[in-house]
């Protein structure tokens, strides 16, 4: 039998698991749809503030949470397609324009979020699933964001649309061969602009979940830069939907091993767990340039591949 | 069920001009495509087969002239156009996209596929398609994975399955081993005697319009200069009418006394690609001063990452470099001392600084040693100038000055002044690969001359070319490269091509 430390642990990072990898996952599905159409967005990080302030402020002066993860979207939406019509210009580098951006959507959030520091705005409330159990961490774990699913039901929607759909098929063909693509009469333009667009939304729901659920507030110390850590869990995924929930879960236990070696006492280096997330970022970019593989499923069109 | 002979369809340009800007590039040709035939347009690198070409799929619009399909004139605008009206295109370069399978690359090049992709039908329908054809290719495996042979049928594949009668194919056997490319064409003259479709065939080999045409028009500097049966033709006709009256350097005549030792020795040379896959395995190879040693191969086999390898722009994972029997390695000095030299492909992306001058291009030898350099860093670009002029007159490289930058000279004309770079110097051994693609005949004739000069002064010359006729005509010995190995070697005097081709394949 496991000791009741370890499984308080266990169970621990289990919830943290879910909780974190939640925007995670949205972040990398919206850059892994962007980069199949071969363009790489960097500033998905500031769809990601931009939208975890917006949802807050929405939610905020609606009472409707619901209705600020639209707004999230619908701000994602916009940089989105800032980005994508800045990009599409002749001779502009879409990592440049990322960078650019990120630090716009994250300047934009801080300023008009200032009003929206103090303020209680209603969160949106978790699916208890655990409601079963009598152990309380394994309750409070189970306490799910209905967020957490939509995003899965995306991921596997997704998957299914690249293979599966004519639009699907379109896209892989931009992101891996232009001159294909337009011999087919495809206008590599427009793909590219609606897939940053998409990826921006979805993003931009990331953000909301930051902010209406977990950590549940908004403030300008909100995202610990996992819109830019998404890009690397994007390579880690092989461009595949499926395996960016792996990714992100994976991602999300890393970030959660600090607050629940805590949980039980141990806060010994707490610094140094929480840079976890950092750390398997390092390695997996490590691991990921030496390995072929990566390589290999790259859309072809991506700059950085090029 | 149709009439067989009503599938294939005729064409007919009258009177094709196109000008860009001051340049004519297409000047008053009228070619006729009887429906099921085999029609070869032939021609030099630039002498208009792709301008015209390009008009009649509507990726250009001419600027007088008329095309009629089937008797009717047409307007082409654009390429959506052309596929309407049943006429396809094989690209030299492939339109395949590589991650996608063989099956979702047809599918999606249907202009009609509905959004919701049912491929249980899909590949039924394609099943029974490719059952209808004469040649097939496995309909799961992503296009990544497929030879360039099996990529060529899938393009013409693709294309029958859109339902094009009227092919046009360019250049179609650059990427194929001798093998393949006959097993192709051979399969496509027989559905266009069968009247299933019509095929125009650009290329700018002999061998593959007598083989394989009935008809051929020729083209030079825009314009039409003949053609008719090629039953009628003979090579050397042909030949007059794509050259023209221009004189052509002859062949170099072979010195057999300069033969010497083993100049240079590959040992168990082990290479990676960009993925880190190994790209070159295990090649063992002596070249003796004196001799041309070519590789033959089809690309995409290990040549390109064997030269990186040995011009360092690639590390070796394993094995040594022995020039003269001293260990060599691809560095600055080893290159000056044991004097080794290159001609890497594309001269202009691997061999040159675009945006530099012709004479700084040429300098890039010397240019740190006296008389171009004093104390080894202070530079004297008048004598830098003095030399670049000194080597543009000897070597009859065409540029308005020796200050213009590189990039702006010819192909043709960029292999000249490297090649004034490499060889004006005592040349120990010469790496040389690909140094006449895309060039035209004068300079092929000029540049394979100057190869087999430095032989016969005495250089190892190692020569990668993916063309195989080159190899044969060039080579005292030939060694065939298939799947990163060395598979067969054999002196270049009664070789036998079809088994050459069977190594290159990797079927021997």
């Amino acid at each position: 039998m496991l000791s009741p430390e370890v499984l308080t642990v266990l169970i621990a990072m289990l919830g943290g698991a879910i909780r974190v990898s939640t925007p995670y996952l949205f972040v990398a599905l919206g850059e892994t749809l962007t980069e199949k159409s071969g363009r790489i967005n960097l500033g998905l990080e500031g769809n990601l503030v931009l939208g975890a302030m917006m949802a807050y402020a929405v939610s905020f002066h609606t009472g409707q949470p619901w209705l600020g993860v639209l707004a999230a979207c619908g701000a994602g939406l916009f940089l989105g397609l800032l980005h994508g019509v800045i990009c599409s210009l002749p001779r502009v580098n879409d990592i440049a324009v990322g960078i650019a951006l990120m630090s716009f959507g994250t300047g934009a959030a801080f300023f008009f979020g200032k009003p929206y520091i103090q303020p209680q705005a209603p969160r949106l409330e978790g699916l208890a699933l655990g409601e079963w159990s009598s152990n309380p961490a394994l309750k409070q774990a189970l306490l799910i964001n209905p967020l957490f699913f939509l995003g899965i039901a995306i991921a596997v929607l997704l998957w299914w649309a690249l293979a599966n759909t004519r639009p699907g098929l379109i896209l892989r063909m931009t992101g891996d061969s232009e001159a294909s693509a337009r011999a087919m009469g495809v206008n590599p333009v427009r793909v590219r602009i609606l897939a940053t667009v998409a990826g921006g939304g979805l993003a931009g729901i990331g953000g909301a979940f930051l902010s209406l659920s977990y950590p549940g507030s908004w403030n300008e110390g909100l995202s610990s830069g996992q819109g830019l850590m998404a890009v690397a869990l994007v390579i880690f995924a092989r461009w595949n939907p499926l395996r960016c929930v792996w990714a992100a879960l994976l991602f999300g236990a890393a970030g959660a091993i600090g607050p629940a070696l805590q949980s039980v006492g141990i806060s010994q280096g707490y610094y140094f767990f929480n840079a976890a997330p950092y750390i398997l970022t390092l390695f997996i970019m490590i691991a990921s340039a030496r390995a072929g593989l990566a390589a290999q499923s790259a859309p072809g069109e991506l700059s950085i591949v090029k | 069920m149709t009439d067989k002979t009503q599938r294939a369809i005729g064409l007919e340009t009258r009177g094709m001009t196109k000008t860009f800007g001051s340049l004519v590039a297409l000047d008053d040709v009228s070619i006729h495509v009887a429906p099921g035939t085999f029609h070869a347009l032939l021609g030099e690198n630039g002498a208009g087969k792709s301008t015209l070409v390009k008009c009649i799929m509507g990726f250009y619009q001419p600027t007088r002239g008329q095309i009629l399909v089937t008797g009717q004139e047409r307007q082409i605008p654009s390429p959506a156009v052309a596929r309407d009206l049943g006429i396809g295109m094989v690209y030299q370069h492939f339109t395949l996209v590589p991650c996608l399978s063989v099956a979702e690359n047809m599918v999606i090049a249907r202009g009609d596929v509905p959004n919701l992709i049912d491929w249980k039908a899909e590949k039924a329908a394609l099943t029974q398609f490719m059952d209808s054809m004469p040649f097939r290719v496995t309909l799961d495996t992503p296009v990544s994975a497929l030879s360039a042979g099996e990529k060529q049928k899938l393009e013409i594949l693709k294309q029958l399955y859109l339902d094009q009668r009227f092919l046009i194919l360019d250049e179609p056997t650059s990427v194929l081993t001798p093998g393949e490319a006959d097993e192709v064409l051979g399969l496509v003259r027989g559905m266009a005697d069968a009247g299933d479709i019509t095929v125009l065939m650009i290329t700018h080999k002999f061998r593959e319009v007598t083989a394989f045409a009935n008809h051929v028009s020729v083209l030079r500097r825009g314009q039409y200069v003949g053609g008719g049966k090629v039953s009628d033709m003979t090579t050397d006709a042909l030949s007059r009418m794509m050259i023209g009256e221009a004189t052509i350097r002859p062949p170099e005549a072979r010195d057999a006394s300069v033969l010497s030792d083993t100049r240079m020795d590959l040992v168990a040379l082990y290479v990676d690609d960009d993925e880190g896959l190994p790209a070159v395995e295990a090649v063992d190879l002596k070249v003796n001063g004196g001799e041309i040693v070519g590789i033959a191969g089809v690309s995409g086999n290990g040549q390109s990452e064997l030269v990186e390898a040995i011009s360092g722009q690639r590390p070796l994972r394993d094995g040594r470099i022995f020039i003269n029997g001293r260990p060599f390695e691809a560095k600055r000095g080893d290159y000056h001392s044991l004097k080794v030299f290159g001609l890497p492909e594309e001269p202009l992306k691997n061999a040159a600084v675009r945006r530099m001058s012709v004479a700084e291009n040429i300098a890039f030898r010397s240019f740190d040693k006296p008389p171009m350099a004093g104390l080894g860093w202070w530079l004297r670009p008048v004598e830098i100038r003095r030399r670049g002029a000194e080597l543009i007159a000897s070597y009859r490289v065409k540029t308005p000055s020796t200050e213009t930058p590189i990039e702006n000279l010819s192909g043709g004309n960029v292999q000249r002044a490297i090649l004034a770079r490499e060889l004006s110097d005592e040349v120990q051994v010469l790496i040389v690969a690909n140094p006449c693609f895309g060039l035209d005949f004068m300079s092929v004739a000029e540049i394979r001359a100057q190869i087999v000069a430095a032989r016969n002064k005495g250089a190892a010359v190692l020569l990668v070319s993916e063309d195989l006729d080159e190899v044969l005509e060039l080579s005292d010995r030939v060694a065939v490269m298939s799947g990163g190995r060395i598979t067969h070697v054999v002196e270049a005097a009664g070789a036998d091509r079809n088994q050459i081709g069977k190594y290159m394949a990797g079927h021997a």
